[in-house]
């Protein structure tokens, strides 16, 4: 195809990519909301997935079989079942502002500034091969598709550094916009995403296009290989044979955290645990698709491609070499996409390190440069993290120069993951035991990484030319046990996993030993306690920290704004104090501004750099160890006293909700008595009006007629007796109603109690000249009540009716039945009847006084109320029901027991 | 001689009230409940009510709206006399156009006093 054409596309697709960076950072700006987030990143996640996949592992695939799955395996495993280690250090790094894996173990270990260098350095040296080997992915299959040269490709040319160029520009627009590195780049990880999706939709197309064009699907390919004689893809032969598939799985394992890339995604820039969980299975998901047709892409142009096309090409050279010129254009924009979104992170990350760990402290701990100045700090972070990008994407360019010739893709990748799975003992043992010092993560960083070095890295610059291979056959200074390919004569193990071996043995053994022999300095057991209990101390943040010092508050502000800005400095401090009840009146600057601030930088400028500038501002007491243990505990405990006033405080309100209601009921108690005694009082009146105007009337008029005097005097009487009648009845009621009564239980004849009652009443029955009838039960029935009360209901009962019924042809019949379980009394009379919606009203106290519309009360108005009140002390109910054709029935129930 | 009519359920109280107009040379009217009440005012027109408030069939309010509602009754003194004894209940009285408020039990005296000086 046309060279230039090619171009065009490339930084075309470029530019889209630069396009989606920028509207999603537009976006989110605007409105804080990005797409969903959690599937932005479990595919940024797939930037694991880089130009070595993508074309390397059909390579992998070509020479050793199904072996290549491994490194996928790993990961998977690791994503499905590690999800407690990710949270973790999710949480360690988000609560303490980490940007990198340098800052992480150099955090650890009580921010020290060595262990991020050594780390720093490590990372370079194992990276730069890894994105060398990107950049040559890229001119690889820029040469194939322009057709320069089908078969062999010469590595070296101007295009890598056009691509290097042109990467670095895109790095440097969106990777460094903001100093805070802690900060997310919503705009690269959405780009991440999007080439995620690209690059599996082009490995996807290709797979389906050798499987289904150029064959008739997954059997036809399979058969025709085994046809051919290709054994390799059946059996497991080579990688297993010498351990290297384990290898690969532990190393892949390790790699998915400790990359530099993979930590970018997974761990700085996430933004919130929960995405952890689509990860979880969309990540795995995503490298079984991307791996389903490796075997048949690998199979396919085994047979139909010349022995001398290089297997690394197959994806690119199958389509091209029958004619799909807009399928190879989509298949090398795919491998576009997995290695510059490998480079674009890993740079990113790398030189975040690079900046924060080696040029960064140079900068300040030099007396000559000034960092008193917000904007030339801020340009000097800045221009240190370009300098970085630059000076990385340069050694990548020349490594693939002068060292990378001889190598297979996937040959460099494990070296690089191998070269990063040092870190994991130093890291993993830091997170879970507070034992570990940072001699022993320094030595077994070093260790490691040497012997990583000395048997992967030597083996092949001797390739290359450079270094005498004497040392391969005779051993380092002529040391037999010193052959980096057999270290102490092991030789049965394939180059991957005898590196592996030795060097994972050394470094654990060194962490331990070294460990044991020395002892932590007070800030790493601090930093060491923040680690390892870190779900401890949620909610602890800005408890006192290590900080037991004195600093003026505006050298803290100072500081702070020159790398962040006055006015951020300033929203973050007041909004800091605002939260945690500091006053910022006061001169000397409170212990957790100086932690808070300290974490703000170092978010910025990594956590040793921080630590070294806030110490500047700041006196340090010198604190013993049991002191920072004893403020490890106090914060502990502030948080156990926090909880348990919490709960305390609920309590409180619930009490206090409780208090509200039993008063609302006391002053609904309160009203109703009010009420009542007004009613009663009311009640009162009338009888004391008649007597006290008859009285009167008799005290001025002593002429008065013998028969009016007589009259009067009648009415005065009467009065007074309804008046003690009514003062009565308010007595018992209140005395029923306060459960003062106490009940005299005896056994009681119903039938005689009924039938004294209506001889007491017969007075009236006779004036009226009524009829009434008593039906009693048809045996005795005796029952335990109180007699004196149980007469009192039946009398008011009965009184009730006979006042109700008319005159002449008023009738009342009363029915006492006797169940098993109850005695039923029942007061029927053929009154006016009770209107339906007042058949529990009358039962209310006064309840005549109040309704005006029925009879003037010629009682008190609290017979029923009172008989309520008798039925329901003995258990027993009372309600009214019509009778036809008119009249009422009053029944009342006593249990029988 | 000046008319008043007496309204109240009560037996005793009415016949107190009753002898006492009499006995101060005023024509009496009873009326035992509120409609009995309206039919005397609107046929014999008195010049003053003594208007007993809680009533089984019309209240005593309504009775003094009806009366300071209509032209040609509007002049008739209405006197409440009534149990009732909270404030509200009083200001509601003279809110409808009562010239005097008496609560029971009150003093013969007193009340005579009163409604002689009104009919004046």
């Amino acid at each position: 195809m046309n060279k230039a054409f090619i171009i065009v596309c490339s930084i075309s697709y470029l530019l889209l990519l630069f396009a989606i960076a920028y509207w999603v950072e537009q976006r989110f700006k605007k409105s804080k909301k990005t797409l969903n987030k959690s599937w932005i990143y479990a595919l940024s996640l797939a930037v694991y997935c880089t130009g070595w996949t993508y074309y390397g592992s059909v390579g992998r695939a070509v020479t050793n079989g199904p072996e290549f799955l491994s490194i996928y395996i790993g990961p998977s495993i690791m994503c499905a079942l590690f999800v407690p280690l990710l949270r973790k250090l999710l949480r360690i790094c988000k609560t303490q502002r980490i940007n990198s894996i340098a800052d992480l173990i150099s955090t650890r270990y009580g921010k020290n500034y060595t262990l991020g260098i050594i780390v720093t350095l490590c990372c370079v040296i194992g990276i730069i091969p890894y994105i060398a080997l990107q950049l040559k992915a890229i001119s690889a299959s820029f040469h194939i598709i322009t057709n320069r040269n089908n078969i062999a490709v010469d590595i070296w040319n101007d295009e890598t550094f056009i691509i290097a160029g042109i990467l670095s520009i895109f790095i440097i627009i969106f990777g460094t916009r903001s100093v805070d590195a802690s900060e997310r780049h919503e705009g690269i990880v959405a780009a991440i995403a999007f080439e995620s999706i690209v690059k599996l939709i082009a490995f996807l197309a290709v797979g389906i296009f050798v499987t289904y064009f150029l064959f008739d699907g997954f059997t036809s390919v399979s058969t025709a290989a085994h046809i051919a004689g290709f054994e390799q893809f059946f059996t497991l032969n080579k990688g297993f044979e010498n351990n290297d598939w384990l290898v690969m799985i532990l190393v892949s394992m390790l790699s998915v955290i400790f990359l530099p890339r993979q930590f970018q995604v997974s761990i700085v820039e996430n933004t919130n645990e929960r995405n952890i969980y689509k990860a979880m299975w969309l990540f795995p998901l995503y490298l079984f698709l991307i791996n389903l047709f490796v075997l048949p892409i690998a199979m396919g142009g085994k047979l139909l491609l010349s022995n001398l096309v290089n297997a690394d090409t197959y994806v690119l050279s199958l389509p091209l070499h029958f004619h799909q010129p807009i399928l190879g254009l989509f298949v090398y924009i795919g491998g576009l996409s997995a290695a510059s979104g490998m480079i674009i992170v890993e740079t990113i990350a790398l030189s975040t390190m690079l900046s924060n760990h080696l040029i960064l402290p140079v900068i300040f701990s030099s007396k000559k440069i000034k960092i008193d100045n917000e904007k030339s700090t801020v340009r000097n972070i800045i221009l240190s993290r370009r300098a970085s990008i630059i000076a990385i994407l340069l050694l990548a360019c020349l490594y693939d120069k002068w060292i990378a010739s001889s190598t297979s893709l996937v040959s460099i990748g494990l070296i690089s993951m191998a070269a990063v799975a040092q870190f994991a003992p130093a890291t993993i043992g830091g997170l879970y035991s507070k034992l570990i010092t940072r001699q022993g993560a320094i030595a077994s960083i070093i260790v490691g990484f040497s012997i990583w070095f000395f048997t992967i890295i030597i083996p092949s610059i001797i390739t290359a030319g450079y270094l005498s291979p004497s040392i391969m056959t005779n051993g380092l200074w002529g040391i037999e046990w010193l052959k980096p390919q057999s270290l102490f004569g092991l030789n049965t193990m394939g180059l991957l996993a005898h590196s592996f071996f030795w060097s994972m043995l050394f470094n654990i053994v060194s962490l331990v030993l070294i460990s044991i022999l020395t002892s932590a300095t007070r800030q790493e057991e601090y930093q060491a306690e923040l680690f390892v209990n870190i779900y401890k101390y949620e909610g602890v943040t800005g408890g006192p920290g290590m900080w037991k010092t004195s600093a003026y508050l505006s050298d803290v502000n100072t500081l702070l704004s020159n790398f962040i800005g006055k006015n951020r400095a300033d929203n973050l401090l007041n909004s800091y104090a605002q939260r945690h009840k500091i006053s910022l009146d006061q001169k000397e600057a409170d212990p957790r501004i100086i932690d808070f601030s300290e974490k703000i930088l170092t978010g910025v400028i990594g956590s040793a750099s921080a630590r070294f500038l806030v110490s500047n501002i700041a006196k340090e007491e010198e604190i013993s160890i049991d002191k920072v243990l004893s403020i490890v505990k106090e914060s502990q405990q502030v948080l156990e006293l926090n909880k348990e006033l919490k709960k305390k405080s609920t309590e409180l309100s619930k009490a206090t909700e409780q208090l509200t209601e039993v008063n609302e009921q006391l002053m609904k108690i309160d009203v109703l008595k009010d009420e009542f005694l007004y009613t009663v009082t009311h009640e009162l009146r009338t009888p004391l009006t008649s007597i006290r105007a008859l009285s009167e009337i008799l005290f001025d008029n002593p002429d008065i007629e013998e028969e009016q005097r007589q009259y009067y005097l009648e009415g005065i009487v009467k009065e007074i007796e309804r008046l003690s009648h009514l003062i009565t009845q308010v007595l018992n009621l209140e005395r029923y109603e306060s459960g003062r009564q106490k009940l005299n239980y005896s056994a009681v004849d119903i039938a005689a109690l009924i039938n004294e009652v209506i001889d007491s009443l017969h007075p009236l029955i006779r004036e009226k000249n009524i009829s009434i009838e008593f039906i009693p039960p048809d045996t005795m029935a005796l029952l335990q009540c109180d007699k004196d009360m149980i007469r009192q209901v039946v009398y008011n009962l009965v009184a009730n009716a006979i006042k109700f019924v008319p005159e002449n042809d008023g009738s009342i019949k009363i029915i006492c039945r006797a169940d098993f379980d109850e005695l039923q009394v029942w007061v029927m009379d053929n009154g006016k009847g009770i209107p339906v919606e007042l058949r529990e009203l009358i039962f209310d106290k006064f309840f005549q006084a109040k309704n005006q519309t029925i009879q003037k009360p010629t009682g008190s108005g609290l017979g029923l109320a009172i008989c309520k009140r008798i039925v329901e002390m003995h258990q027993g109910r009372i309600f009214v029901e019509p009778i036809s054709p008119q009249g009422a029935k009053f029944v009342f129930t006593l249990p029988n027991s | 001689m000046k008319k008043i009519l007496v309204v109240d359920d009560d037996p005793y109280i009415l016949m107190s009230l009753e002898f006492l107009m009499k006995k101060n040379n005023y024509q009496v009217m009873i009326a035992r409940n509120g409609t009995e009440a309206m039919d005397s005012i609107n046929t014999l027109k008195p010049d003053l009510i003594l208007l007993d408030i809680m009533m089984p069939d019309v209240d005593g309010y309504s009775i003094c709206k009806h009366v300071k509602s209509k032209k040609e009754l509007k002049n008739i003194h209405v006197v409440f006399v009534s149990a009732k004894t909270k404030e509200a209940d009083i200001e509601k009285g003279y809110q409808l156009g009562a010239s005097l408020y008496i609560t029971k039990p009150f003093s013969t005296r007193d009340l005579m006093k009163k409604v002689n000086e009104l009919l004046q």
